[in-house]
């Protein structure tokens, strides 16, 4: 045991004084091994932060939001079937919902309009989200002016700001008072957008869903962990589309890497074929080459993982939001949560250092099964 | 479909070692065909040559393997919400019938890639190859399961279709499908335990008698052998109960987890290493009597019993210490 | 005593160019000798030579070591006398490491390490300590006085003094046998009488030396104990001087 420790020790020596004699060639694969490990980690890291993320926010949405059809589209559904649902056995609470969107024609974005539940909310005073207060310029106090569709100007005063810590959920809302709801969009009385219903028992959920439908044929019950669900596809998915894409690239760096391994210059031809005729065997030539293939592997690997997490984790990943994050007028500008697990790290293990590895197998070879007998005729 | 990264990770993994499996029996056939220790000529050296190729490829190969048996399960995992009624990784699998047959199959390969390593270790340390047939007879076996074990994992991630919302039928597909639950068929605690300790026993004691008194190599192997599928029976039946504290949990993956302190990692490892020593003792005991291995062999069979002895006994610890404090009393 | 019986290599064998270097050789060498081979280039010196020091296999024939039972540590059966011939090339490799030292013609250290490096390198895949291939290597330097280079790059030195690194290096696992090929190529006369004093004194210790050369300094020296003249990759004639 000793033996072979000693062994690999003095030959990871060797590597390493090897590997700075050749510092341009070995700069260069590092270079590019590293950015593809940044590029993909980066990758990786964001988008199991935007599921995290949802995963978190979505915990709060409740069990069921029952929806009601026209012919396959989305219609107002009465408030009074709130009463015949909420007599459902496991249904605690059932809450008609006035939401909607409001375009707004001067900077062209969209809001999502929400009315308070509180019986406390007081007309003409509205609660934004801060990616109205910046786009429109808005402060506490301020008025905001809003167009019914009555085409009458509705003037609601800034109560308050929402901090820019619930962007992600709240950048385009204002919360007003149901009566103003009603005035802006105008809003039939006794209907709602939609009805949020609340569970006793998380496993019930879909007999009540089913109840629900038997009840109100045209209703549509959407389920929390369907929501879930749907929110991890669609992430995993432009993740695994932004791989696929960047498929040209990692192939391209194999490659190269297969090149650089293949590519000996004469120098280091040179140099294997002494090793090898001073009694170097053609398994310690492979351990040599072997160490070199882990020592850049790990140094790109650390190196290209630390720089994502810094390029996601506090630069909010600037390269990738446009291709992930979507597209809209007011865009939440939000920190996320660092979170990196075994998961994330194996899989970016698998992506890169493995096709390396793979790449470089043969050339490694190749190299160490050099003749000594050549070194002899130099 | 899910495009996913972990999942790309796990098809290039796939397609990366069945294509170096290929390369490595393509030329396991050249030598099974050429071979001629005594001639001197090019051709024959460049054979010798080759040798060193597929050993380094198969130990990559059963270092991928490993790896990516442990990302397959934590990636089935991490996929369980995607489907109603999944509870952990074991739900995740069940979800098409590739599922389960592509995990037996990482364990059957990661064991026998083990295998031709020891036997590969072997047939270096005697002076005439002696064991060079066997090993790329042993070759010809594993490729085509590694190619088969990559079409089968291409098959289960094609197959497999998260419950999302649709457009118009939201949620009652989750009443007509059926449920995938965590709850493996498992056998009966009451009888497993006793078998399991059974053949520990039986397999610690002959492995000390081989390593003692240097005979009953057969025996111990055997005993090896079965004691590992008896303790992975054994850790779906009613190990995994006391670490879970759940009379009905059977699942084996959630031990990977960190609730559970990644226990999980630790049983499988001891497990598996002293499944694949113990399997070796017996591979190398028809090899005895050849004169280049006389002395090798029993040295690394002693080697190798020790390893598996100390890796068996280790999870045997680890059980009967949750057995025992365990708030679970079965 | 090394016995050669039949021992031929072909080059590119059945292709246009093929070429034999060495040519159905039968020899033996003595133990605790001085052996030169002497003969032009393109006579097969260097090749006869790498299949000797078990760095190459010859196409056919066959090669016996003896006394040389220490390297091998699984013996073949049959008395002393190893045939390695086919033997794989790790074990090959064990016993060129433990027995067999390698001087140059062009001397072969490698360029950016320093000298003390380029004579453990050696030792470095054979699992002893370093601390211990270490003090050898630098007693070493000091025996043929170039301790104060310890720590310089190759590049830096004289010919005469690279002949002496590599002479160390080809020390450092204290081999039994040692082969030169050329090994004056690069050496002006004082230096060239020099190395055969550094010969003679390995000669005292026990060491049996094998030199490939075609300069006279070497082969008409007095000390030399057996002079085999090779052509076109055969033995001409042998003889041995008192």
């Amino acid at each position: 045991m000793n033996r072979s420790l000693e062994r690999h020790l003095n030959i990871l020596e060797f590597t390493l004084s090897s590997l700075s004699r050749r510092k341009a060639k070995n700069l260069s694969l590092l270079t590019i091994y590293l950015l593809v490990v940044f590029i993909l980690a980066s990758l990786v890291f964001f988008v199991t932060a935007l599921k995290r993320e949802a995963g978190i926010i979505l915990q709060d949405a409740p069990d069921i939001v029952v929806q009601r059809l026209v012919a396959g589209r989305q219609d107002l559904v009465p408030a009074s079937y709130a009463g015949e649902i909420g007599a459902i056995r496991g249904v605690t609470a059932v809450r008609p919902r006035l939401w909607g969107y409001y375009y707004d024609g001067l900077i062209g974005a969209n809001y999502t309009v929400m009315a308070s539940d509180e019986a406390t909310a007081s007309s003409d005073r509205a609660t934004i989200g801060s990616g109205i207060a910046k786009a429109r310029n808005l402060a506490v106090g301020d008025l905001l002016p809003l167009i019914t569709y009555q085409k009458a100007p509705l003037m609601l005063e800034i109560s308050t700001i929402l901090p820019a810590g619930s962007d992600l959920m709240a950048a385009d809302l204002i919360v007003v008072a149901p009566g103003d709801f009603r005035t802006l969009f105008n809003f039939p009385v006794g209907q709602a957008t939609d009805l949020a219903i609340s569970v006793r028992n998380p496993k019930e959920i879909g007999t009540i869903a089913a109840k629900i439908v038997e009840l109100f044929p045209e209703s549509r019950p959407v389920l929390k962990n369907e929501i879930l669900r749907t929110y991890q596809s669609l992430f995993d998915w432009r993740g695994g589309m932004t791989i696929v894409i960047l498929a040209s690239a990692l192939l391209s760096f194999i490659i190269f890497a297969w090149d650089k391994a293949t590519g000996l210059s004469a120098e280091e031809r040179r140099e294997i074929g002494i090793l090898k005729s001073i009694g170097w065997e053609t398994g310690d030539v492979l351990l040599l080459k072997f160490w070199e293939g882990i020592v850049i592997s790990l140094t790109a690997f650390l190196l290209g993982v630390i720089l994502a997490y810094g390029h996601v984790f506090f630069l909010s990943a600037p390269i990738f939001t446009q291709a992930l994050k979507g597209w809209s007028i007011i865009y939440p500008r939000f920190q996320l949560i660092p979170v990196v697990d075994a998961l994330q790290l194996s899989v970016l293990f698998f992506l890169t250092v493995v096709p390396y590895t793979t790449a470089t197998v043969v050339p490694c070879w190749r190299a160490a099964t050099t003749d000594p007998d050549a070194a002899m005729r130099s | 479909m899910i495009l996913n990264p972990a999942t790309l990770a796990l098809q290039i993994t796939a397609l990366l070692v069945a294509a170096m499996g290929i390369y490595a029996g393509y030329y396991g056939v050249r030598i099974l065909a050429k071979w001629d220790l005594g001639s001197g000529s090019e051709g024959q050296l460049e054979l010798e040559r080759r040798t060193y190729l597929i050993s380094t490829i198969m130990s990559c190969i059963l270092v991928f393997e490993l790896m990516s048996l442990f990302l397959y399960v934590y990636t089935a995992d991490s996929l369980h919400t995607l489907f109603t009624g999944a509870m952990c990784a074991a739900g995740t699998l069940a979800v098409n019938s590739f599922g389960y047959p592509v995990l037996i199959l990482k364990v059957v390969n990661f064991v026998l890639a083990g295998v031709w390593l020891i036997v590969n270790l072997t047939d270096n340390r005697g002076y005439d190859y002696p064991l060079i047939r066997i090993k790329y007879e042993l070759l010809n076996l594993l490729v085509p399961l590694l190619v088969l074990e990559s079409c089968l994992l291409f098959a289960y991630f094609a197959g497999v279709k998260p419950d999302i919302i649709t457009s118009c039928c939201g949620s009652l597909f989750s009443n007509e499908s059926k449920g995938l639950s965590g709850d493996l068929a498992a056998l009966p605690p009451a009888t497993m335990i006793t078998v399991f300790f059974a053949s520990m026993a039986v397999t610690l004691i002959s492995g000390l008698w081989l390593y003692l008194k240097r005979s009953g190599g057969y025996l111990f192997s055997l005993a090896a052998t079965a004691t590992f599928a008896v303790s992975l029976a054994s850790l779906i039946s009613f190990i995994c109960l006391y670490f879970y504290e759940l009379p009905t949990h059977h699942c084996p993956f959630c031990l990977l987890q960190k609730e559970y302190h990644y226990i999980g990692y630790l049983l499988y490892a001891s497990l598996f290493s002293g499944g694949v020593a113990g399997i070796g003792v017996g591979v190398l005991m028809p090899f005895r009597k050849v004169a280049s291995l006389a002395t090798i062999i029993p040295i690394l069979q002693r080697r190798l019993t020790l390893i598996s002895i100390v890796c068996y006994l280790l999870f045997t610890l680890i059980t009967v210490w949750k057995m025992y404090s365990s708030a679970l009393k079965l | 005593m090394i016995e050669l019986v039949s021992i031929s290599k072909i080059f590119n064998s059945g292709k246009p160019n093929q070429f034999t270097a060495v040519n159905n050789v039968s020899l033996n060498i003595e133990p605790q000798q001085i052996t030169i081979l002497k003969g032009p280039s393109g006579s097969g010196k260097t090749s006869l030579l790498t299949m000797i020091g078990c760095m190459a296999r010859p196409t056919s024939g066959r090669i016996f070591l003896q006394g040389v039972a220490a390297a091998l540590p699984y013996q073949q059966d049959g008395g002393e006398a190893i045939e390695i011939t086919s033997l794989p090339e790790r074990f090959l490799n064990d016993i060129r490491r433990a027995t067999f030292g390698f001087i140059f013609q062009q001397f072969n250290l490698i360029k950016g390490i320093s000298v003390l490096e380029n004579v453990m390198l050696p030792a470095y895949p054979t699992g002893e300590r370093r601390v211990d291939f270490r003090a050898r290597a630098e007693e070493l330097l000091e025996l043929f006085n170039i301790g104060r280079h310890a720590g310089k790059r190759v590049d830096d030195l004289s010919g005469g003094e690279l002949q002496r690194v590599a002479i160390a290096r080809a020390l450092i696992n204290n081999p039994s046998i040692i082969i030169a090929d050329e090994p004056t190529a690069h050496l002006d006369s004082k230096l060239s009488h020099e190395f055969m004093e550094i010969v003679a004194r390995l000669k005292g210790e026990g060491r049996t030396i094998l030199i490939a050369s075609h300069d006279p300094i070497v082969y008409d020296a007095p000390l030399i104990d057996r002079l085999v003249e090779m052509r076109d990759g055969a033995v001409v004639e042998e003889g041995s001087t008192q």
